[in-house]
């Protein structure tokens, strides 16, 4: 009992600072990208032929963008072009309300509009949520659990991953909808009781990403569960347990509406 | 007999026609006879002939003593007779083969489909199903105990926790399991078929996601057999840094894994700060390349980021420090009686079992089987530098959760040398040529949970005709359902997490 209560002095606190402080980073860790057509040379697609995904749109034009749902941060478009018409800050902010919002060019950030009051005011304190892997590599789930360990505590926010779908309020979906998952991907969102919303972590689940295509995946939730809307997409190959909890938030109207700015 | 085989090593490219085509009852006796020998089959695959009827079917057996691997090929339509009759660890690879290319392999003691995936040819169902293309896993003969007081217990695919879907169907007599069968296959994503054609673009994000807890074990397999078929060596430095990427993605699983098990025994202290300590190896990748879990970092040639001396330095420390809190952490759940009582003699395999069954990683040296690709087919920076094997004979929970605390030891202490004491020089070769046409490779590595297999075999224009994945868990599954026999039904979760294997790397 001694040894495991130095252990835990030997430990401290391990809970980061965020949201009430600005979350840290690796020097090398690859946020929001940001397109400058401005740098691009005439004619040159160079950052859209080596992208593993096709998550560039437009290069080379005034329309440029780059599809956040599609992007697996790799880095190959920055290192393919020297004159940095793409690169990549350290926002950590990538989740969405709408597959359009995923689209980004310029530098401005991406954030989470809240839900409607109605839906806060229900879910606002404490959300519950069934995760469902529907063909994720174990990437996606690991940074999920991680969400809940000491260092980021989803817990300390009312929010909480629950092994039944009849105690949820939504479901997190990863991994691009296999066909051997399709079903039971319908019968879990179906058995959780409305209202119910629905999350598509990673670009899997958001585009297909690097399975998009393939004659065996529905590329992501929307073509998984169809008919159904998706109410929070958040990117990432994986995202970042932080920028799972700043989705979250944000969508919980938990955070305000532009702070904490990585930059 | 081994005159029969083609001897190869671990990443050594050769022409595809050079492996010997042998008739069926010779291709049995040769595989069969190297097993006998102490053989163990890394791979059993199919690939479809240019030319002529019939699946060329390729067996890689890994002679792990001289660190060499034999191989040879049968063509075969139709049925052919089973090595797995004789041989349990040929039987996934059989169930493979009847899915994807209708071929029956006869006298196959437990001949059901493996991943549900749609086949690879028009032929007869191998399982006699009217549409195998619409059959999705679960669709399936169960196996079933029948009795008084028998019954049946069926979890998943979707589980309590964040887990990977997957099937298990338990038959118990009280609390005890007389058996469990395992079901797989909801994971099925196509990733052979997507990497045929290539390499691309896309290859290499492929590789990292084809179990993305071992992105960096799968992408350096990958590379190797790329880097092999173009003739591109990667440099000294970058096979240094690539040794630590996979030693620190070891550790961050290993220390994981430990967190798991002491939570599934509810010994809270190391399940809380062995997953917080994880989290410094995850983040000690990140420094590196900017992804937690090694993503991005490999390239074929080498790596894409480069340490300075000082950076170099101050991860050395940061991955010392981790380690020596990790350990003390991970210390507290094995110097606990009661925690350690619920491990000890809880799912055992014993060395025949995992012998039999061809378990690689973790799971086989805690069963007393002295193998680990790094040291019997070492490759990049394992050829000089030797991380000591570690083994366990108890075969239980408790001896792989031992293994996981002593591989740490050894690889946290390889990392942070490796770190110390970088080659000089680039860390990429210069851009490389095409792949070597008609050739064969297979590129061995080993992950956190054994032995990761890619076999490429490049078409006449020096594209993958044919990329086969073997994960690890492929492997060892079977393992896991085995030690649950006349196990506790309340032991399974414990006992899944002593193996933690992968649905993904599975399912493909």
């Amino acid at each position: 009992m001694i040894d495991i209560l130095k252990l835990r002095l030997r430990h401290g606190r391990q809970t980061v600072a965020f949201p009430r402080g600005a979350p840290r980073f690796p020097e090398r860790f690859r946020g929001r990208p940001v397109a400058d057509p401005a740098r691009c040379g005439d004619g040159c697609a160079a950052c859209a032929d080596a992208c593993p995904t096709e998550a560039i749109l437009d290069p080379g034009r005034a329309s440029m963008s780059i599809d956040l749902g599609r992007c697996l941060f790799c880095g190959d478009c920055e290192r393919s072009c020297p004159p940095g018409a793409v690169r990549f800050t350290g926002d950590h902010r990538l989740a969405a309300r709408s597959r359009e919002a995923l689209l980004v060019s310029r530098d401005e950030p991406v954030l989470v509009a809240a839900l409607e009051e109605r839906m806060r005011r229900v879910l606002g304190r404490s959300l519950k949520l069934r995760q469902v892997s529907a063909g994720g590599c174990n990437g996606c789930e690991a940074e999920l659990n991680a969400t809940g360990n000491i260092q980021f505590d989803l817990g300390r926010f009312g929010v909480q991953f629950v092994a039944s779908p009849r105690h949820a309020d939504g479901i997190v979906v990863t991994g691009p909808v296999t066909d051997n998952m399709r079903l039971a991907l319908r019968e879990t969102y179906e058995a959780v009781p409305p209202p119910r919303l629905v999350i598509a972590v990673g670009a899997c689940a958001i585009s297909g990403g690097v399975f998009r295509g393939s004659p065996v995946v529905s590329d992501g939730a929307e073509g998984g569960l169809l008919g159904v809307p998706v109410d929070l997409f958040v990117a990432g190959c994986p995202p970042h347990p932080i920028t799972v909890l700043d989705g979250l938030l944000r969508l919980l109207g938990a955070l305000p509406a532009a702070d904490l700015n990585a930059g | 007999m081994s005159g029969e085989l083609l001897e190869t090593w671990n990443g050594e490219t050769v022409e595809a026609r050079a492996v010997p085509v042998l008739p069926k009852e010779r291709f049995r006796e040769a595989v069969l006879g190297e097993l006998r020998a102490g053989g163990r089959l890394s791979a059993l695959f199919g690939r479809p002939r240019a030319s002529a009827a019939g699946v060329l079917v390729t067996a890689v057996v890994a002679r792990d003593g001289e660190g060499k691997l034999a191989l040879a090929s049968s063509v075969a339509d139709g049925a052919f007779p089973s090595l797995a009759a004789e041989a349990p660890c040929a039987q996934a690879f059989e169930r493979e083969l009847a899915e994807q290319y209708g071929l029956r392999p006869e006298g196959h003691p437990w001949l059901k489909p493996l991943r549900f995936e749609p086949p690879r040819r028009a032929v007869r169902d191998a399982f006699g199903r009217a549409d195998p293309g619409a059959t999705i896993p679960g669709e399936y003969p169960f196996y079933a105990v029948e009795g008084e007081e028998v019954h049946e217990m069926a979890v998943g695919p979707v589980h309590a926790g964040i887990i990977e879907p997957g099937h298990f169907r338990f038959q118990c007599h009280g609390e005890r399991v007389l058996h469990l069968e395992i079901v797989l296959g909801y994971q099925h994503r196509g990733v052979e078929a997507l990497l045929e054609g290539g390499p691309d673009r896309r290859s290499l994000a492929l590789a990292e996601s084809i179990a993305g807890d071992t992105a960096v074990g799968h992408a350096l397999a990958h590379v190797k057999a790329r880097e092999s078929l173009a003739g591109r060596p990667p440099p000294a430095r970058a096979t240094a840094l690539r040794g630590v990427a996979l030693e620190l993605e070891r550790l961050a699983n290993h220390v994981g894994d430990l967190a798991a098990l002491a939570s599934d025994v509810g010994f809270l202290p190391t399940a809380s700060f062995c997953g917080a300590s994880r989290a410094d190896f995850l983040n000690a990748l990140a420094e590196i390349c900017g992804n937690r879990f090694g993503r991005g970092l490999l390239a074929p040639g080498g790596v894409r980021f480069d340490l300075d001396q000082e950076a170099a330095a101050a991860l050395a420390a940061r991955v010392r420090g981790a380690w020596a809190k990790a350990k003390a952490a991970a210390g507290l759940l094995f110097d606990s009686p009661s925690a350690r009582a619920r491990l000890e003699g809880t799912g055992t395999v014993s060395r025949d079992l995992a012998l039999a069954l061809g378990l690689v990683g973790p799971a086989a040296r805690a069963s007393g089987l002295d193998l680990d690709v790094r040291r019997d087919h070492a490759f990049g920076i394992y050829r000089f530098v030797h991380v000591p094997v570690v083994l366990a004979d108890g075969g239980d929970v408790l001896a792989r959760a031992w293994i996981r605390l002593l591989e740490c030891e050894r690889s946290a202490a390889m990392a942070a040398d490796q770190l110390e004491t970088l080659p000089e020089g680039e860390v990429c070769a210069p851009a490389g040529g095409a792949l070597a046409k008609d050739a064969l490779v297979v590129s061995l590595v080993e992950g956190w949970r054994g032995e990761i297999a890619h076999v490429a075999v490049t078409d006449a224009v020096g594209r993958f005709a044919r990329y086969k994945i073997v994960d690890p868990s492929f492997h060892n599954w079977l393992g896991l359902a085995m030690a649950m026999r006349d196990g506790q039904i309340s032991d399974f979760p414990l006992c899944n997490k002593s193996f933690d294997l992968s649905y993904a790397g599975h399912d493909l």
